[in-house]
């Protein structure tokens, strides 16, 4: 059974495609990042899979139409929209009595023993919180439901460094187990590529690209010619070609590795590369690998 | 649709899950505690006020036994008004307090979660939009009102132990403190008070919560200035003043249904006489505004479902 299933997703602002005609296929078990400069669509589609807002077409999560049982749907599905949520009123201990009291399959217990491996203290304020605190506090909060679909869209924004590696630590080692599915967003596309089982590029409302991990590691090959073979490298038809310290870097989709080997150093691009030649061109001041 | 004969033939187990998970959590419970959590004020102030009026009502109590014993010399009116007024004044104040408080929180009630985005966290849990919008407007309508009753009441005790006191204390008798003043009267009006107020207020405190869910700012302005503005218009357009009456009606009106006058040739004011319950209740003006109470709460609750964060 798909996790989530849309087909022909529309979705208009006053006059602006916010979505136009996304097909969109996620199963169980697979961690999706979805990729798109800014204004592409991307948490357009997560509020319409998380109930948000209505959209045209037809979509389906965990077998419910989300904008009419959203409450429902939020038994089975989490979300941290971004770091800045939670109520900046509320205490800590209020926050997981309330948690507790309204979700069927919360598990204090798990809780109270992720609060209890941070500096959080139970009677703190959010708002006495450092931004690293607060993120910890919702991951603390969402990994004690037993969900089936967590949806992040921007869930390390404004944290450093340290603080985005626990995240997605604590999420891969304690909370995924592969019946579970997690959709994320992020610019910091280069931190999650490890974890990723899929990719989807999303543009202007549509699906730019989408493939999963291993077919994108088995097409696309990025090559760093040497001087000498430039020139056969450029014959072999890269989408993307690239200078950086007067060296030739091209990019090439469905072109054998074997081939390429004898023309400098291969490797296997990364998301963020990809990205920048897909749709860096048009719109240079948005990459999402920022 | 491979999907849904999935859950069809899960169905039968899935629903038992359901059935008993259902009765473990409480939405609509926990929605409400998380209300008083965040406006302490709906408690804090009514009791505030409380402590000031005690206080002015401990300073006063030093003049109580020479009022008692130059009684006779003073005509009825002045006696109520040094005798019984100031448990009015003291119940009237706390009352107030909660209008006021329930006003302020409506006005922010819808708003305030989207400006900060705490919409996005309470909209990642599994409580539907009525639940919470009920939840909301059962604040002004039921627990300001149970909580300023239950401070009033406390008031009216504390205020009478310590004029009690102090008339004994100087040997005067409370014989004239009881003509004027009764425990159960004073508690049946309090209590007669909040019921009428809180139903002929509702509509308002739906307005409220609607206009709260609507407005991306200055709710307070749009709340207010939107029907004085009609009136204004109407009165310059058409030179009738249906709205402006209309306010006037549901701000004051329910005094009017819900009391008769002390007669003229009274003694003293006893509250509870001049309640005229069969006139509030038959009254269509109640009825009306609680029709339309429950249009603004269903409007909110549509509203809440299809604002996005700001």
């Amino acid at each position: 059974m798909s996790t989530i299933e849309a087909r022909g997703l529309r979705k208009t602002f006053k006059n602006t495609i916010a979505l136009d005609g996304v097909d969109l296929r996620v199963e169980e078990g697979r961690i999706l990042g979805l990729i798109g400069p800014n204004g592409a669509g991307k948490s357009t589609l997560l509020n319409c899979v998380l109930g948000l807002i209505p959209f045209q077409g037809e979509l389906n999560v965990i077998g419910l139409d989300p904008w009419r049982a959203r409450d429902r749907l939020m038994r089975e599905v989490c979300f941290i929209a971004d770091v800045a949520v939670l109520p900046r009123w509320m205490r800590v201990w209020q926050a997981v009595d309330y948690v507790e009291g309204v979700h069927p399959r919360f598990d204090r217990a798990k809780a109270d023993a992720f609060l209890a491996r941070t500096q959080i203290k139970k009677t703190s304020r959010v708002r006495e919180l450092s931004k690293g605190m607060v993120t910890q506090l919702h991951l603390a909060l969402v990994m004690a439901i037993d969900a089936k679909l967590l949806v992040l869209d921007e869930p390390t924004l404004g944290l450093d460094l340290l603080f985005r590696k626990q995240f997605y630590e604590s999420l891969l080692n304690d909370y995924f187990d592969r019946t579970r599915t997690i959709i994320v967003t992020t610019h910091q596309v280069e931190e999650i590529q490890q974890i990723l089982t899929d990719m989807m590029f999303i543009d202007r409302g549509k699906i730019a690209l989408s493939c999963s991990m291993e077919d994108f590691e088995s097409r696309y090959v990025e090559l760093t010619a040497r001087p000498d073979s430039v020139a056969e490298a450029q014959a072999l038809k890269p989408i993307h070609e690239r200078q950086i310290l007067g060296r030739t870097i091209l990019l090439y989709d469905g072109v054998e590795r074997g081939r390429l080997a004898p023309l400098g150093d291969v490797r296997t691009p990364s998301i963020a590369d990809l990205f920048v030649a897909t749709m860096g061109d048009r719109q240079p001041a948005q990459g999402a690998a920022a | 649709m491979s999907t849904v004969t999935n859950t069809d033939s899960l169905g039968p187990g899935v629903q038992g899950v359901r059935v008993q998970t259902a009765s473990r959590t409480r939405p609509f419970y926990w929605s409400l505690r998380r209300e008083i959590w965040e406006h302490r004020a709906i408690y804090v102030a009514p009791l505030a006020v409380a402590g000031l009026v005690l206080l002015g009502y401990l300073i006063r109590l030093s003049r109580l036994p020479q009022t008692v014993r130059h009684a006779a010399t003073l005509p009825w009116w002045k006696q109520y008004l040094e005798l019984a007024l100031p448990f009015a004044m003291g119940m009237a104040a706390v009352l107030v307090t909660g209008v006021i408080v329930g006003v302020f929180y409506c006005i922010g009630a819808l708003g305030n979660e989207r400006r900060d985005r705490s919409i996005l966290f309470w909209k990642s849990l599994p409580v539907s939009d009525l639940t919470t919008v009920l939840a909301k407007a059962t604040i002004p309508m039921v627990v300001i009102p149970v909580v300023v009753t239950m401070v009033a009441l406390l008031v009216q005790f504390v205020m009478l132990a310590a004029a009690i006191g102090a008339l004994a204390a100087s040997g005067s008798g409370t014989q004239l403190l009881w003509s004027h003043w009764s425990f159960p009267h004073m508690s049946l009006t309090l209590i007669y008070l909040v019921v009428t107020g809180t139903l002929w207020y509702a509509p308002i405190y739906g307005w409220l919560l609607m206009v709260s869910a609507w407005a991306r700012r200055m709710t307070f302005l749009w709340a207010v200035l939107t029907p004085i503005g009609l009136a204004v218009v109407e009165r310059i357009a058409f030179d009738t003043n249906y709205v402006g009456s209309l306010i006037r009606y549901r701000l004051k009106g329910f005094v009017d249904l819900a009391f008769v006058e002390p007669p003229h040739n009274t003694t003293t004011i006893d509250p509870a006489a001049l309640m005229t319950p069969a006139h509030f209740f038959g009254s269509p003006g109640l009825w009306l505004g609680l029709v339309v109470a429950v249009a603004f709460v269903a409007a909110a609750v549509w509203l809440r479902r299809g604002r996005e964060a700001a």
